[in-house]
């Protein structure tokens, strides 16, 4: 077997691994029946998914002699941007309360997006559709 | 002498980094791009200054390199695991779950790389912030102790993070 054939096999495998994870993603999205859960499979899966669908195109990029490493970049972009979009359709749920309200946190006057008013803080009566800039960790 | 360094490169790091990037785009290792990456990586951070006002004081690299490879090893059994749930679980016996992790960081880099950690790996989405910053708010997919999730997230995680900014 030569070299090409062994690069060949390698492309095949990390193709049908990738679209493996892919296809299982979607499945996740489908079954979920809650809002939340349905978040989880593919900010997971999807992931690895994409990563191995990128190893295949670098290596049979590399196996025709011409390496190319723009999809480290692809990569590294999903990994910075997967959990922003997560996190903004998690706010998204839990403003127009499609998911079951999250427990207030012990102590804290509340979770930043659902800013309760300054003088009914603790009152459970949280005024929805407020604009809500991204607080600021301070 | 230094502080007009610190004009010029506000963020040394960012302009290694923008300039890597730009390598990268181009698929390409020449000395012309290389010049016009570290071009490109000094004028962007000057540009953008305003919105980075303060860095973190101590940031450890050799760390942060540890952390990185912890965190992609936990990708990938993540991935396993949440694959295996969507495949075998029913959906009347999924217990997801909200938890509170009470936050030890302060910065605000440290605790957006914490959430995007938590967000990437075993089951658990970040959802969002408590008013005053000291609990982030994280729904877990398939847990039957909410608890033992916490305690993980904080002593694999947040520990480590403590460590990288401190």
């Amino acid at each position: 077997m030569t070299l090409a054939d062994l690069a060949m096999l390698l492309t095949a495998l990390f193709l049908l691994i990738g679209s493996a994870f892919v296809l299982i993603g979607v499945a996740g999205l489908l079954k979920f029946d809650g809002p939340m859960t349905r978040l989880h499979a593919p900010t997971k899966v999807g992931t690895i998914g994409i990563g191995m669908l990128l190893l295949a195109s670098m290596t049979n990029a590399a196996a025709l002699g011409e390496p190319s490493f723009h999809e480290v970049l692809i990569m590294a972009f999903l990994f910075v941007t997967a959990p922003v979009s997560a996190n903004f359709i998690a706010k998204v749920n839990i403003h127009r309360r499609d998911c079951d309200p999250p427990p207030k946190p012990p102590g804290a006057r509340g979770w930043a997006t659902l800013k309760p008013t300054e003088d009914a803080a603790g009152a459970g009566d949280r005024p929805a559709g407020q604009d809500d800039p991204d607080a600021v960790a301070r | 002498m230094s502080r007009a360094w610190h004009w010029i490169l506000p963020h040394p790091f960012l302009t290694l980094v923008l300039a890597i990037v730009w390598i990268l785009l181009q698929n390409d290792l020449t000395a012309g791009m290389a010049v016009f990456g570290l071009i490109l990586g000094i004028l962007i951070p000057r540009a953008t200054a305003i919105w980075w006002p303060d860095q973190p004081q101590d940031f450890r690299i050799g760390r942060m390199a540890r952390y990185a490879i912890i965190v992609l090893g936990d990708i990938i059994v993540a991935n396993l695991e949440v694959a295996w749930i969507v495949l075998t679980v029913p959906n009347d016996r999924l217990k997801p779950a909200w938890i509170s992790v009470p936050l030890d960081l302060k910065e605000p880099e440290a605790i957006t790389l914490l959430a995007g950690t938590i967000t990437l790996t075993p089951g658990t989405v970040s959802a969002d912030l408590s008013e005053d910053g000291h609990f982030l708010l994280v729904h877990v997919l398939h847990t039957d102790d909410p608890d033992k999730v916490r305690d993980d997230i904080k002593s694999r995680y947040e520990r480590r993070l403590m460590e990288i900014f401190a």
